[in-house]
C-alpha cells in the first residue's frame, strides 16, 4: 500500500500536504476504522475544499482526482459538494469532466445544491459543438432530481431533433432516465420516442430501441412503420443495439406474424405487394391471392425479412448478438431453418467460462425439443477436466440429451470415463446421467445396469450411493414399463444390493436398497426377512430416511410373508413408537392400524393393495424440460425463476394482424440528377449505410434521410428541399394509385427486376454514371420476355413485362411525374439507388451475388436438352418436360435456373397448378415457380423456378400441384448444369490446374468417332455435357480448356481436352472429387458417341 | 441495464464501484461473497445469482470478479459479454488488468467506465474512441504528469470519431512508417484417449492485426484456401457480403491492435495432431507409485515444436514427487497439488521423458483414477489447418504499406486422459 500511497502523494505536491498523503493512503487500504481517523478525515476535507476555492488548476485538479477516488471506493464524499459544484463552469476540461462524474453521482443527495449547476448545462445545451450538447444532456439527464423534470424534458424534446445523431442517441439514453425519475411524463416521452424511432441512422437505432423498451414496450403500434427499415438498418447497427433490436423483433414478431410451424393457418392475402423489397415471397403472395380459399402456410414476407437480416448476425463477434439472433430463430423460424443457429452457438463455447455458462444452458434448453440440431456437433460437449463443476453439469446434461440409439456407445463411453473423476460432484452427476440414458433407450438399459452394479463395488462412497438410486430407479421403470417380464433377471441385482447394505452408510442409498428389496420380496424370498432383521438390530442408529424404509419393508414384508416377520414387524413398530421423529411415529401408527389392527377394519383387508400397489415409475428427464417457458437467452430462462420485469412471450396469433400497417408510402420518382448527386453522396460514406439499406424499401424514408445527409453534403440539402414539396404532392397521387396496383399485376416481373440490379452493379463501380446503368439495365430486362413470349407466356405476364419495361425508358426520359405510372417508375428508382450505394458499402444488400457475377459469360448456343418431369399419361393429362435455361437464376446465383413447360394434354382445364410440399436434403433450396391459374386444354405454358442443389447431384423432391390432384415429381441435375462458366485466362488456368493436382484431379481417355474429332465437335460436345466456358488460348494447339465454377459453393472446375488423332485425353480438375469423377463420366460417354 | 459494478479482489474487497443509475450500497456483494463462499474454486462461482432484489453477474479474470447489478430482465450474454469488453478495454489501456493497475490509474478507470456506459447501456466501447477521449497511459507521460502534476488523461480536444462514418477507426491517424501485420494464430484443442485415439480435436483460429496505416486505408485480405474457414465472427469492420460473395475480408481497419477474424474448424474436419505421449502412471498400496511419460512428434509437418509444457493435477492424497527428466525442469507445487514440467523444444532424435516415484500420504485410500495431462506447445511458422493469406491489397491511400504475416500453432485446451 505504500506504493499507493506515493502514487497519490507523487501526483500532488507532497510538501504541503502531508497529513492529506497519508490520509490518501486510507483511501485505498481497508482502512483500519481508528477513531483518531475521522478528525484527519474533516482536517483533509477542509483542505480538499481550499484547493477547489483556490484558481490554480492544477490543484482543483488535484483534488477533483482525490474525489474521484474516494468515489470510487465508495466513501462519502458528500460535504465536499458545495465545493464541487462550483468548478462545474470551469474552463478546464478535464477539471469539468471529473465534475462531471461527481456530480452525477451526488447530485441526488444535494437536490438543492444540484440545482445551481442546472443553468450550465442549459448552456452547454446550445452550444455549436455537437459533443459538448450531448455531454451536456448526459449529465443533466443524470442528475436525478425530480424538481428539473420539466428542464429535462425541454432538452430532449429539443436534443431529438438535432442535427447531429450523436445527440440523438444521447437523447434516446435520456428518455428512460426521465422516465424512472418522473413516470408521469411518460406520453410526452412516448411522443419522442415515437419520433425517435423513425430517425435512419444506425447510431440511433439501438438506442431508440432500448428506450421503447423501458418506457413503452406495449405500444407495438410503434413499431410498424419503422419495421421494414429496422430490419434492414439491422446489420449496421452497433452490437448492443443489435441485440435490443433482435430482442424486441423477436416479441415483434410473435404478435404480427403467425406460426410458421403449424400447417394450414395462413393467413389472408393482404395487399402489400407495394413493399418492392421482397422478391420470392411476393410471388407465393400472389399465389394466395389467386386462391383464398385453400390456405397453405406462407410466410409473411416481412417475417422472412426479419429471418434473412438477422441471419448474418450469426458471424458477429459478440456472442450477445449471436444469442439473441439463435433465440430468435429458436422462436420465431420455421422448424427446418432452426438449425442454422447450431453452429454459431457451438463457436461461442470456446468463448469465456461466463459465456459458455449461459450459452450451454440455452442449448440444453434447445436439445430437449430439437436434438437433431446439435447431434451433429456431440463431441463438442465432451468434458474436460478443467471444465468448472457447473459447465461440466450443463455438458453432461446436454450430452443425456443427445443420446440416441445410434451414438448411445460413444456417449457411454465418455461417461464412463466421467465416472472416474476426482470431481465428486460430477461424478455423481455422470451416473444420473447413465440412469438416465439408460431409461430412455431401451435397448442399453441391461448394459447399463450392470455397468451400475460394478460401480456399486466402487471405493467411492457417493458414487456407490449414486449408483444405488439410479438402479432402484432403473429397476423400478423396467418392472412396471415392461410388465413382469423382467422379474426373474433381476434377482441377482437385488441379491447383490441386499448383500451391499452392510457396507453402505449413505443414508438415501441403504433407503432404496430397502425399498427395493421391500417392493420386491417376492423376487428374493429367502433374503429379504434377513436383511429386515439386521435393519430391526441397528434401527436405532439408522437415519430417519432409513428409519421410514425400514417401516415400509417391515409392512411390506408382513404381508408378504407374515409367518416369518410378524415379530420382526412388532418389534421395529414398537421401536418407531418412542422415536423422536414425529414422522416416523406417525408411519408406524398408521401402519400398524393397517397391518396388525386390532379389530379388523376394511382397510386391513385391503392392506397389501395399498402397500403393495404398483408404484409408477419415475420419469427421469432432462432438469431443463420445464425452462422452455421461459423465452431463450433471458435472465430468466438461466435462473428458472420469473424475474422482474419478464413478459412472457406472447403465443402466436391465430389470425395474423393486418399485414399492411407496414406499409410505408410509395416510392416517389427523383429527378435524375438529384439521383446522381445523391449517389455521389452516398459514395462518400461508403459505411454508413443506413440511407441506402432504408431506402431499399420504403421510400418516403429517402426525404429524412436527405435531413441526415446534410451535415455531410450541405449542397445537397436546399435542392432536396424543393423536391420534398414535390414527392407530397406525389404522394397523394400515388396513394389513389394503390387499389389499381393491385389488380393490375406487375408482379411477375418485378422480382426479377431486384437481382438484374444487382448485378448491374458491378459495372457500376466503374462508371457510376447513372443512365448508362439503367440503359445497361434495360437491355437487360428485354431479353428474357422475349424469348418468353415465343414460348406463348400467358397474355398476362407478357404484358406485365412490357409495362415494366416502358416504365424504365419514361423513368429515363424524366417522365417519372405522368400520373399512370408513376408508382412504378419510382419503384425503380429505388431499387437503383440503394443497391448501387449497397454495392460500394457491401454490406447491407440481401441477395448474394455482387462483384463476382461479373466474371459469368453466357456460354456459346448450346442447344438445350429437355428431360420429362412429369409423363402425361401418370399426369392425368398434365405433363411436364424441363431443361435447364444455363442462365443465372434470377432468385439467386447459387440456384440453378430451369425452365418448366406444362402442356395440358387432358380433357378438361387444369388449375392451381403450383409447387406443394417439398423434400429436400439439407442445404438445398427451391424456388417455387408462380402459380399458374389455370391450363386450358391443350394448352402449354412455360414457367421459370430455381433450385439450388447444393453442389449435389441429389434428387429435389417436390411436388406439383393442381387443384384437384397432386404428383411427386423430382429433378435431378446432370452434374455438368451445377456449374456456371468461369472466365479465365490461360495463365491462370494453368496456375490453377497446378494447384488442383493429385487426388483433384481426374483423368481418362476416349476414342473419338471420327466424324466427331474436329475442334468444333469436340467444343460443342463438351459445352453441352457441362456449362462451362472455353478458356481463350493463343497457341493453336488440340488442347481444349475450360473453366466454370459450381453454383452453390463456387467451387472451381477445370476441363481440358486434348485431342491427339483419334483419341482424346481428359482431364477434370475439381477439389470436390465427386463432382470432378461425374462431369469426367458424363464427358467420357458423350465425346465417345458417335 | 447495468446499474453498477463492483470490482472485487480476491481477498473478497470491494475496492472500486460505479453506479450508472441511482447507487446500490455495496453490501449488495455479500451474497456475491457467499455464492462464493459455497464454490469450491473461484471458477465455480455461478455466473448468475439471484437475489430478492437484484440480480448479480460476474466474471472472474485475473483474480478479480466484476460484479455487476441489474433490477430488471435482460439478456445476460449481454452483460457479461460487456464485462469482458470493460476488462479487455482496461488491459489494453494498462497492458495487464490486475488490482494494482486499476487503483494506480483510478481517475482513467472511472472516466473510462462514465464513457463506456450511459443510463447502464453501452455508449462508446470501441477503444478507438475510446483512447481519442481519454488517452491512455504511457511511460513518458507518467514521467511529465509527475512532474506537472496532471494526469487524468482527458484529451484536450474533443474526438470526432464517433461521429465519423467508420465508428471504429479514429480520424486523422498518421504514422511515418506504414505497417500492417498479421497473426495467423490457431489453438488446437483436443482430447486424446489413454490408447493414444484421438477423442476429439478442433482448430479455434485467429487473426489479430497490428495496423498502423495513415489516413483511411480499405485493405483487402484474400486467401489461397479460403474454403477453410465456414465458420467465423467477423469484428464489426470486415464487410460481411464481400466475404458472402467472394471470399474475401475487405474493411478499413481500426487504429492498432485488433482481432479480424476467428474462426473454428470443428471436428468434422481432420486435425493433425502434432505429438503424442506415452504414460505410465501407477499408485500403489503402501504410499507409493511410479510416474512415467515420455513425448514424441506425431504430425508436425516438419516443424520444430516449442516451449512444451505438461501440468498434470494430482489428487489431494499425493503428496510428493521425485522425479527425473531428460530434459528441462518439473516443479510440484504442493498445495495445489499441480506438477509442471517444462520441457522447452523438442528434439526429434532424443524424445523427452521424465520418471520418477509419487509418495502418497499414508492413510488415505490411493486414488482411483489417472490424472489428466494437460500440455502447451507452439509450433511457429505454421498455421495448422493449412490456411494461408493469398494476398493484401490497400485501395483509398496513395503510400505503399509495409506487410507482414506470421503464422502460428499452438495448444488450446490440449488434454491426454491417463
Amino acid at each position: 500500500m505504500t506504493s499507493n500511497s506515493f502514487q497519490l502523494g507523487g501526483t500532488g505536491f507532497g510538501n504541503d500536504k502531508a497529513p492529506s498523503t497519508g490520509s490518501g493512503e486510507g483511501d485505498f487500504t481497508n482502512d483500519p476504522a481508528s477513531s483518531g481517523f475521522f478528525s484527519e478525515n474533516f482536517k483533509r476535507h477542509e483542505d480538499l475544499k481550499a484547493m477547489l476555492d483556490g484558481n490554480k488548476d492544477n490543484l482543483k485538479l488535484d483534488a477533483m482526482k482525490r474525489i474521484i477516488g474516494m468515489v470510487a471506493k465508495g466513501k462519502d464524499a458528500s460535504d465536499l459538494f458545495p465545493a464541487v459544484v462550483k468548478n462545474v463552469v470551469s474552463k478546464n476540461l478535464e477539471v469539468k469532466k471529473l465534475v462531471y462524474v461527481y456530480l452525477t453521482r451526488y447530485a441526488e443527495e444535494q437536490q438543492d445544491l444540484a440545482l445551481l449547476s442546472i443553468s450550465t448545462f442549459q448552456r452547454a445545451l446550445k452550444d455549436p459543438n455537437q459533443l459538448i450538447r450531448a455531454s451536456a444532456l448526459r449529465v443533466l439527464s443524470s442528475i436525478r432530481v425530480l424538481m428539473i423534470s420539466p428542464i429535462m424534458m425541454l432538452a430532449i424534446k429539443e436534443a431529438v431533433m438535432d442535427m447531429s445523431p450523436y445527440v440523438r442517441k444521447t437523447a434516446a439514453h435520456a428518455i428512460p432516465k426521465l422516465y424512472s425519475l418522473d413516470p408521469e411524463s411518460k406520453e410526452q416521452l412516448v411522443e419522442v420516442i415515437e419520433k425517435l424511432l423513425g430517425d435512419k441512422t444506425t447510431l440511433v437505432a439501438g438506442s431508440a430501441i432500448q428506450a421503447f423498451e423501458e418506457v413503452c414496450p406495449e405500444r407495438i403500434d410503434l413499431i410498424h412503420k419503422n419495421y421494414r427499415k429496422l430490419c434492414n438498418l439491422l446489420v449496421d447497427v452497433e452490437e448492443w443495439g443489435q441485440v435490443v433490436i433482435v430482442g424486441m423483433m423477436t416479441r415483434y414478431a410473435r404478435t404480427q406474424f403467425v406460426s410458421p410451424n403449424q400447417e394450414g393457418a395462413g393467413e389472408d392475402g393482404k395487399n402489400f405487394y407495394e413493399s418492392e423489397e421482397d422478391e420470392d415471397e411476393k410471388e407465393e403472395t400472389e399465389e394466395n391471392e389467386d386462391e383464398p380459399k385453400k390456405k397453405p402456410y406462407i410466410m409473411d414476407s416481412d417475417h422472412r425479412l426479419l429471418l434473412r437480416q438477422t441471419k448474418p448476425l450469426l458471424n458477429s463477434r459478440n456472442a450477445a448478438v449471436v444469442m439473441s439472433v439463435a433465440q430468435l430463430y429458436h422462436h420465431c423460424a420455421p422448424k427446418s431453418e432452426v438449425g442454422v443457429v447450431a453452429k454459431a452457438l457451438i463457436r461461442l463455447l470456446r468463448g469465456h467460462k461466463e459465456v459458455q455458462y449461459i450459452v450451454l444452458s440455452n442449448i440444453a434448453t434447445m436439445t430437449v425439443a430439437r436434438r437433431d440440431m446439435f447431434e451433429a456437433y456431440l463431441k463438442s460437449f465432451y468434458i474436460r477436466s478443467s471444465d468448472p463443476t457447473h459447465i461440466k453439469l450443463l455438458k453432461l446434461e446436454i450430452l443425456t440429451s443427445l443420446a440416441t440409439e445410434t451414438n448411445i456407445s460413444v456417449i457411454l463411453r465418455e461417461l464412463q470415463t466421467y465416472v472416474t473423476s476426482t470431481d465428486k460432484e460430477f461424478a455423481a452427476a455422470t451416473i444420473q446421467a447413465i440412469g438416465r440414458c439408460a431409461s430412455n433407450i431401451a435397448e442399453i438399459t441391461d448394459t447399463c445396469l450392470s455397468g451400475l452394479v460394478h460401480l456399486m463395488s466402487n471405493r467411492d462412497e457417493s458414487v456407490v450411493a449414486e449408483s444405488v438410486v439410479v438402479i432402484k430407479k432403473l429397476l423400478q421403470m423396467q418392472s412396471t414399463g415392461k410388465g413382469r417380464k423382467t422379474t426373474t433377471e433381476h434377482k441377482d441385482i437385488i441379491t447383490h444390493m441386499a448383500k451391499m447394505v452392510d457396507e453402505i452408510t449413505v443414508p438415501m442409498a441403504r433407503a432404496s436398497i430397502l425399498w427395493l428389496i421391500g417392493e420386491y420380496s417376492e423376487r428374493v424370498p429367502k433374503i429379504a426377512p434377513d436383511v429386515l432383521r439386521k435393519m430391526a438390530k441397528s434401527f436405532i442408529d439408522e437415519e430417519d430416511i432409513v428409519k421410514l424404509q425400514i417401516l415400509n419393508l417391515a409392512a411390506k414384508m408382513c404381508i408378504t410373508n407374515s409367518k416369518q416377520t410378524r415379530l420382526l414387524c412388532q418389534y421395529v413398530f414398537n421401536l418407531a413408537k418412542y422415536d423422536q421423529n414425529y414422522d416416523i411415529r406417525d408411519r408406524s401408527r398408521f401402519l400398524r392400524q393397517l397391518i396388525l389392527p386390532a379389530e379388523k377394519g376394511p382397510l386391513a383387508k385391503h392392506a397389501k393393495k395399498i402397500l403393495l400397489a404398483s408404484k409408477p415409475a419415475p420419469v427421469l428427464q432432462s432438469k431443463f424440460e420445464d425452462r422452455d417457458q421461459y423465452q431463450l437467452g433471458t435472465l430468466s430462462h438461466i435462473l428458472n425463476n420469473k424475474t422482474t420485469g419478464y413478459k412472457d412471450l406472447p403465443e402466436w396469433p391465430e389470425e395474423a394482424p393486418d399485414p399492411s400497417v407496414r406499409n410505408v408510402e410509395i416510392p416517389v420518382p427523383e429527378v435524375t440528377t438529384k439521383k446522381s448527386e445523391r449517389k455521389k453522396a452516398t459514395k462518400d460514406k461508403s459505411f454508413y449505410s443506413e440511407s441506402e439499406s432504408s431506402s431499399e424499401d420504403e421510400d418516403s424514408d429517402e426525404e429524412s434521410d436527405d435531413s441526415d445527409e446534410d451535415e455531410e453534403s450541405e449542397e445537397e440539402s436546399e435542392e432536396e428541399s424543393d423536391d420534398e414539396d414535390e414527392s407530397e404532392e406525389e404522394d397523394e397521387s400515388e396513394d389513389s394509385d394503390i387499389p389499381q396496383k393491385n389488380n393490375a399485376p406487375p408482379k411477375q416481373s418485378a422480382p426479377k427486376k431486384a437481382p438484374k440490379v444487382e448485378k448491374s452493379e458491378s459495372e457500376e463501380e466503374e462508371s457510376s454514371s447513372e443512365e448508362e446503368s439503367s440503359s445497361e439495365e434495360s437491355e437487360e430486362e428485354k431479353p428474357p420476355p422475349k424469348s418468353k413470349a415465343s414460348k406463348k407466356k400467358p397474355a398476362k405476364e407478357t404484358k406485365a413485362a412490357n409495362q415494366n419495361n416502358t416504365d424504365l425508358l419514361l423513368d429515363i426520359d424524366l417522365f417519372g411525374s405522368s400520373n399512370g405510372v408513376t408508382s412504378s417508375g419510382g419503384t425503380q428508382g429505388s431499387i437503383l439507388t440503394p443497391s448501387m450505394a449497397s454495392a460500394m458499402s457491401n454490406l447491407t444488400i440481401s441477395g448474394a451475388s455482387s462483384t463476382s457475377s461479373s466474371n459469368f459469360v453466357q456460354p456459346m448456343n448450346i442447344p438445350l436438352k429437355s428431360y420429362d418431369l412429369l409423363n402425361r399419361m401418370t399426369g392425368n393429362g398434365l405433363g411436364i418436360t424441363y431443361k435447364f435455361t444455363r442462365t443465372i437464376s434470377v432468385f439467386s446465383p447459387k440456384m440453378v435456373s430451369i425452365e418448366l413447360t406444362l402442356t395440358n394434354h387432358g380433357e378438361s382445364p387444369l388449375s392451381g397448378i403450383k409447387v406443394g410440399k417439398k423434400t429436400l436434403q439439407p442445404g438445398m433450396e427451391i424456388q417455387d415457380f408462380p402459380e399458374i391459374a389455370s391450363l386450358g386444354t391443350g394448352a402449354s405454358t412455360s414457367v421459370l423456378m430455381a433450385i439450388n442443389f447444393n453442389d449435389t447431384t441429389q434428387p429435389a423432391k417436390f411436388e406439383i400441384c393442381t387443384l384437384e390432384q397432386t404428383f411427386k415429381v423430382s429433378i435431378t441435375a446432370p452434374v455438368g448444369e451445377l456449374l456456371q462458366p468461369h472466365t479465365m485466362g490461360l495463365q491462370d488456368f494453368t496456375q490453377q490446374q497446378g494447384k488442383l493436382k493429385g487426388m483433384t484431379e481426374n483423368t481418362g481417355k476416349v476414342t473419338l468417332p471420327k466424324e466427331k474429332s474436329d475442334a468444333k465437335s469436340v467444343v460443342t460436345n463438351v459445352l453441352t455435357v457441362a456449362n462451362m466456358l472455353q478458356v481463350p488460348s493463343s497457341e493453336s494447339d488440340t488442347v481444349y480448356r475450360f473453366a466454370a465454377k459450381t453454383m452453390s459453393e463456387g467451387v472451381l472446375v477445370l476441363v481440358s481436352v486434348s485431342v491427339n488423332e483419334e483419341s482424346a485425353n481428359i482431364v477434370v480438375n475439381c477439389e470436390k472429387m465427386v463432382i470432378g469423377t461425374m462431369l469426367l463420366k458424363d464427358l467420357k460417354s458423350l465425346l465417345a458417341k458417335s | 441495464m447495468i446499474n453498477s459494478l463492483f470490482i472485487i479482489n480476491s481477498s473478497g474487497d470491494v475496492f472500486m464501484e460505479k453506479h450508472w443509475k441511482s447507487v446500490i450500497h455495496k453490501s449488495i456483494c455479500d451474497y456475491f461473497f457467499e455464492e462464493q463462499g459455497k464454490a469450491g474454486s473461484p471458477e465455480d462461482v455461478p455466473p448468475v445469482i439471484a437475489t430478492p432484489h437484484h440480480y448479480l453477474l460476474n466474471i472472474y479474470r485475473n483474480q478479480l470478479y466484476f460484479v455487476a447489478v441489474v433490477t430488471t430482465e435482460v439478456p445476460p450474454l449481454f452483460v457479461i459479454e460487456f464485462l469482458h469488453r470493460i476488462f479487455d478495454t482496461f488491459e489494453d489501456y494498462f497492458t495487464e488488468c490486475s488490482e494494482t493497475t486499476l487503483k494506480e490509474h483510478f481517475v482513467i478507470v472511472y472516466e473510462l467506465l462514465d464513457e463506456m456506459l450511459d443510463n447502464g447501456f453501452p455508449l462508446a466501447v470501441e477503444s478507438n474512441i475510446l483512447k481519442e477521449l481519454i488517452r491512455p497511459p504511457n511511460f513518458l507521460r507518467t514521467i511529465t504528469d509527475t512532474v506537472t502534476g496532471k494526469n487524468t488523461g482527458v484529451s484536450a480536444t474533443l474526438p470526432t470519431g464517433q461521429l465519423s462514418n467508420v465508428p471504429w477507426r479514429r480520424t486523422g491517424v498518421k504514422y511515418t512508417n506504414n505497417e500492417a501485420y498479421f497473426d495467423v494464430i490457431e489453438e488446437i484443442d483436443a482430447i486424446i484417449d489413454k490408447q493414444g485415439n484421438t477423442v476429439i480435436a478442433e482448430v479455434q483460429g485467429y487473426i489479430d492485426c497490428l495496423i498502423k496505416l495513415s489516413g483511411m486505408p480499405d485493405l483487402t485480405l484474400s486467401f489461397i484456401n479460403p474454403r477453410l474457414l465456414d465458420d467465423i465472427s467477423f469484428h464489426p469492420c470486415v464487410r460481411y457480403k464481400r466475404w458472402e460473395s467472394e471470399k474475401v475480408l475487405s474493411f478499413v481497419p481500426p487504429d492498432g491492435n485488433f482481432r479480424l477474424i476467428s474462426y473454428h474448424i470443428g471436428a468434422n474436419n481432420m486435425v493433425a495432431v502434432p505429438l503424442y505421449i506415452r504414460h505410465n502412471i501407477q499408485y500403489r498400496e503402501g504410499s507409493g507409485g511410479r510416474f512415467e511419460v515420455t513425448i514424441g512428434p506425431k504430425q508436425t509437418m516438419g516443424k520444430v515444436v516449442e516451449n512444451i509444457s505438461l501440468e498434470v493435477p494430482f489428487p489431494k492424497s499425493v503428496l510428493n514427487l521425485t522425479l527425473t527428466p531428460s530434459q528441462g525442469k518439473y516443479t510440484f507445487d504442493p498445495v495445489g497439488k499441480i506438477l509442471t514440467w517444462d520441457v522447452g523444444r523438442m528434439d526429434p532424435t532424443k524424445l523427452p521423458s521424465i520418471k520418477g516415484n509419487i509418495s502418497l500420504q499414508s492413510g488415505h485410500p490411493i486414488p482411483e483414477s489417472n490424472p489428466t495431462i494437460n500440455m502447451n506447445f507452439s509450433i511457429s511458422q505454421m498455421a495448422i489447418s493449412g490456411i494461408k493469406v493469398n494476398r493484401l491489397d490497400m485501395y483509398g491511400e496513395k503510400y505503399k504499406p509495409f506487410k507482414g504475416v506470421k503464422y502460428m500453432t499452438r495448444a488450446g485446451k490440449f488434454q491426454f486422459r491417463t
